[in-house]
């Protein structure tokens, strides 16, 4: 198993323009994804953001309460009507006192296809093996508390050891 | 929304590992090494009221139990939690892609009613 890159396909019920817009409309991107924009994307320049909770859904919004207001930042990278969208990013990186501009992105990907009258939309996500671990490792601390995930590795440990 | 894998441990030989887990100072050698990757006996001994010596003794007990290993870098000792880094590296995969479902569905949604 690849730890450098994750692939997702997702079959939507609606028009390649459809989704196209919906990926690369910088507002219409904000709204499923649940950052606001300053302005539209551009092919090889970054733009920022601010993380706000989605409107979509209320569970999701609550876990995206703490990082409401976070500022963000994508580098976009390639914009090929209806066919390719891509920019880079620090993935979680909204940590305070970290300068992580030395460090490198990962690659995001969304590829569409037409099915029919449906759209396949492929997105991939790799350059993790660049990324050092120990930031990998707080991705997720930061995320589940960092006993919690002390006791996931003893919990492995003794699956692995019986 | 995690499968939980901790929810039916299997306890056969966690004996020893408990044993081992049940001291202060081991506790808290396992948190560091879990939470900052591999160190040295030096950088683990900074800020500790242990002295180096006995910080050594503890990692060898926590060997003993299968839950750290060392690797030698020219004259120094690198410990790190054993399990850890493929573990590490695989969860980190799961959890961007739990994140990246989550945005998909509501990528969904926008798409496939407006």
């Amino acid at each position: 198993m690849s730890t450098d890159r994750i692939e997702k396909k997702i079959l939507l019920r609606a028009t390649r323009s459809r989704v196209w817009r919906a990926l690369t409309d910088s507002a219409e991107f904000g709204h499923w994804f649940g950052v606001r924009f300053e302005g539209p994307f551009k092919p090889g320049t970054p733009i920022s953001g601010i993380m706000v909770p989605t409107a979509v859904d209320a569970e999701v919004a609550k876990s995206q309460k703490p990082f409401e207001g976070k500022p963000f930042e994508f580098v976009i990278d390639r914009i090929e009507p209806e066919r390719l969208f891509s920019f880079k990013w620090h993935p979680f990186g909204v940590e305070e006192g970290i300068d992580y501009s030395a460090e490198p992105m990962t690659l995001i990907e969304f590829v569409l296809e037409d099915r029919g009258a449906e759209t396949m939309l492929t997105i991939t996500e790799s350059g993790f093996d660049q990324i050092p671990l120990s930031r990998r490792a707080r991705a997720f601390q930061a995320n589940e508390g960092g006993w919690n995930g002390v006791l996931r590795l003893i919990a492995k440990h003794l699956s692995d050891a019986s | 929304m995690r499968p939980d894998r901790t929810a039916e441990p299997n306890l056969k030989g966690a004996a020893p590992l408990f044993a081992a887990l049940g001291d202060r100072t081991r506790l808290a050698l396992v948190a560091r090494l879990s939470a900052g990757g591999p160190h040295s006996i030096a950088r683990l001994t900074v800020g500790s009221a242990v002295s180096r010596q006995a910080i050594t003794k503890h990692l060898h007990v926590l060997s003993a139990a299968g839950l750290v290993r060392h690797t030698r870098r020219g004259r120094e000792r690198i410990w790190q939690l054993e399990p850890a880094r493929l573990e590490i590296a695989h969860k980190f995969l799961a959890e961007i892609s739990h994140r990246w479902d989550m945005r998909l569905s509501r990528l969904r949604n926008l798409v496939e009613n407006s």
